[in-house]
């Protein structure tokens, strides 16, 4: 008899750990849902809801004015520059690092990871410091009337660095991952290099890719700290989007301020779902990064 | 190939759309580099400008403004930014730049009628509805318990008037002890656990996120305030004693004339004195220097009270900046961040 009360127990155990488990998870699902809400659904609600509290011609109003405008110009501009430097310079970082052994390698991985690291503020000081009139090169630049800080040259300068590493820190694990075998066999089958690369290389990454640049350029259209201290803050001229914020909020128009704001989180939500998916659709392509 | 078409095209395109812009900017823009509070006034100054510009020459003019702490803003000149005008907050930030940068004369403050400022204004008090710290002069900022809001002196132009006219007060009230009126300013920022870079930042501070008991202000931003947050939140205190307050304007030769801008530029600093912008100048809360011009009913807006002046009362610029303000000065000796 005792045998079968030894017996029984463990079952018991088990269930009451299951059962146990279950609310453990329930409560932590909700501890989770509950945090998500309160940090990152309540702020986004809260946006929508300013901008569009005074109705919606006050909204199109703030969008339709002429230093809005020039923002949004300013801010697609500023993209369109930074983004495909940083595609081309992340492939060919990527490429570099993944397929040839070379010194210092270790180095450059470093390297690209800096503006992660370093704060977007000192970013954009060290550019006054390089290209403002007192600067090392600035004097040079204003001889040959060529503006750099205070002006698209330097926004697009801080912007580029401040998105360097997106690409190419996407590319660099997926293309470890895949090796060479399949460039090896175009190359042997006659493919010159760079048709290898169009036909090879580029469809096996692309959805790395798409997943960089989109990431890129959610950054370079939401960046403030290191263009801020570029910018010179003239409106109508040198004010970005998230500049243009501000100073909509610092002139007490808060209605003005959110409605810019909501561009931007529009921008964030699209780029949300494009992500998730590119995630969906492509995981395994994908997952490679999920572990960096 | 397909690629690298299409970025060469989105690149041409930036470089076409950049050198477009300069081509404008270039010809018929004027820089305005201003301090904080007053992109409310200059906005309607710019517009009345422009067309009177128009009315009298003929040619469409448009100016650009851009605001920030006044300290930030001179730094912002000196390392590059192309105003054709300054209207800062005092007369040590145009001189920062007079210096560093030999694109404004030494003697920059006699080109024009009073010490070149044709605007001035005081630091006043905005409390709460009701006062409920019942606050009614500098003492009441330095007891216990008391949340004083003010910028930071060291980039704000609006918060080293704020100093001083506290600092003349305590002056006052100690017979002129200066360890006691260390002592005052101390206690002061004791209570001072925010300072924001520029004096928008504190009012917003203060009005907006509802953070401490006191703003220390500029007259016309307390008005501001009043005015934007409603007058059932807010009101406005007159302490016994303050600063006149004479933020100065200048044109930063080097600039308009290399933009080709002398001429309007220089007008532009003019117009400041006419009638006709004293008067939009008194309806801004700023105090004009010719009452008579402006709109009787904005000037009885202003309260009289005593003030202390930079030049007669503590001696000039220079020598209260380098007393107060430079490194090691007293701003340094009794506030330590954090404490």
């Amino acid at each position: 008899m005792p045998e079968s009360v030894v017996h029984r127990e463990p079952v018991h155990r088990d269930r009451d750990v299951a059962r146990e488990s279950r609310r453990i998870e329930r409560v932590l699902i909700g501890v989770a849902i509950f945090i998500l809400a309160l940090f990152f659904f309540a702020p986004l609600a809260a946006v929508f809801y300013e901008a569009f509290r005074k109705g919606v011609p006050a909204f199109w109003k703030a969008i339709a004015d002429d230093d809005t405008l020039s923002a949004i110009r300013l801010t697609l501009l500023v993209a369109a520059i930074a983004v495909p430097i940083n595609t081309i310079f992340g492939v060919a970082a990527a490429w570099a690092i993944a397929r040839f052994d070379f010194p210092l390698k270790s180095f450059l991985v470093t390297l690209i990871d800096l503006p992660f690291s370093v704060s977007p503020v000192v970013a954009g000081l060290s550019y006054v410091v390089l290209f403002g009139s007192r600067g090392y090169f600035g004097p040079w630049f204003a001889a040959h009337d060529i503006p750099v800080v205070f002006a698209l040259p330097g926004i697009a300068l801080a912007t580029t660095f401040v998105t360097f590493p997106f690409v190419a820190r996407e590319l660099i694990p997926l293309m470890q991952q895949q090796g060479v075998d399949d460039e090896e066999a175009a190359l042997t089958l006659g493919a010159s290099p760079w048709r290898m690369f169009l036909t090879v290389t580029l469809p096996n990454i692309k959805w790395g890719l798409l997943y960089g640049v989109l990431l890129c350029n959610a950054r370079a259209m939401g960046e403030f700290g290191a263009v801020a201290v570029v910018s010179g803050r003239i409106r109508g001229v040198t004010n970005t989007l998230p500049l243009h914020v501000e100073v909509l909020y610092g002139g007490f128009d808060l209605a003005g301020a959110f409605a810019v704001a909501s561009l931007l989180a529009i921008l964030a939500l699209v780029t949300l779902v494009i992500k998730t998916a590119l995630e969906w659709r492509h995981a395994e392509e994908l997952a490679v990064k999920r572990r960096h | 190939m397909n690629i690298s078409r299409r970025l060469s095209a989105v690149l041409l395109a930036g470089t076409v759309a950049l050198s477009a812009s300069t081509a404008a900017f270039a010809q018929t823009t004027l820089l305005n580099v201003s301090y904080d509070p007053t992109r409310e006034l200059y906005k309607t100054i710019n517009e009345a400008f422009a067309a009177d510009w128009k009315a009298k020459t003929g040619q469409a003019i448009t100016i650009r403004a851009s605001h920030g702490g006044s300290g930030g803003q001179a730094r912002a000149v000196i390392d590059g930014l192309k105003a054709d005008v300054v209207t800062l907050a005092l007369a040590p930030d145009i001189d920062a730049i007079a210096k560093q940068t030999n694109k404004i004369p030494a003697d920059w403050q006699k080109r024009l009628p009073n010490n070149s400022s044709p605007y001035l204004s005081t630091i006043v008090l905005l409390v709460k509805k009701g006062n409920p710290k019942s606050i009614k002069d500098w003492d009441d900022l330095v007891k216990p318990g008391v949340g004083v809001v003010t910028p930071n002196p060291k980039t704000s132009g609006g918060a080293r008037w704020n100093y001083l006219a506290a600092w003349g007060f305590a002056l006052q009230k100690f017979n002129g002890d200066e360890a006691k009126t260390l002592d005052f300013m101390r206690a002061l920022f004791k209570n001072a656990p925010v300072l924001d870079t520029g004096a928008r930042g504190s009012t917003l501070t203060f009005a907006q996120r509802g953070i401490g008991d006191v703003l220390i202000a500029w007259e016309n931003e307390a008005f501001l305030a009043f005015e934007e947050f409603g007058h059932d939140k807010f009101e406005i205190v007159v302490p016994s004693l303050s600063v006149l307050a004479e933020p100065p304007v200048t044109l930063v030769d080097g600039n308009a004339d290399a933009n080709g801008a002398r001429k309007v530029a220089e007008a532009y600093l003019q117009y400041l004195y006419t009638p006709a912008a004293q008067k939009i100048i008194a309806k801004n809360y700023y105090r004009p220097l010719d009452p008579a011009a402006a709109d009787p009913a904005d000037v009885k807006r202003f309260p009289t009270l005593k003030l202390l002046k930079i030049d007669a009362d503590f001696g000039g610029w220079p020598a209260t900046h380098a007393k107060h303000f430079v490194d090691g000065g007293t701003f340094d000796k009794i506030y330590t961040p954090g404490k």
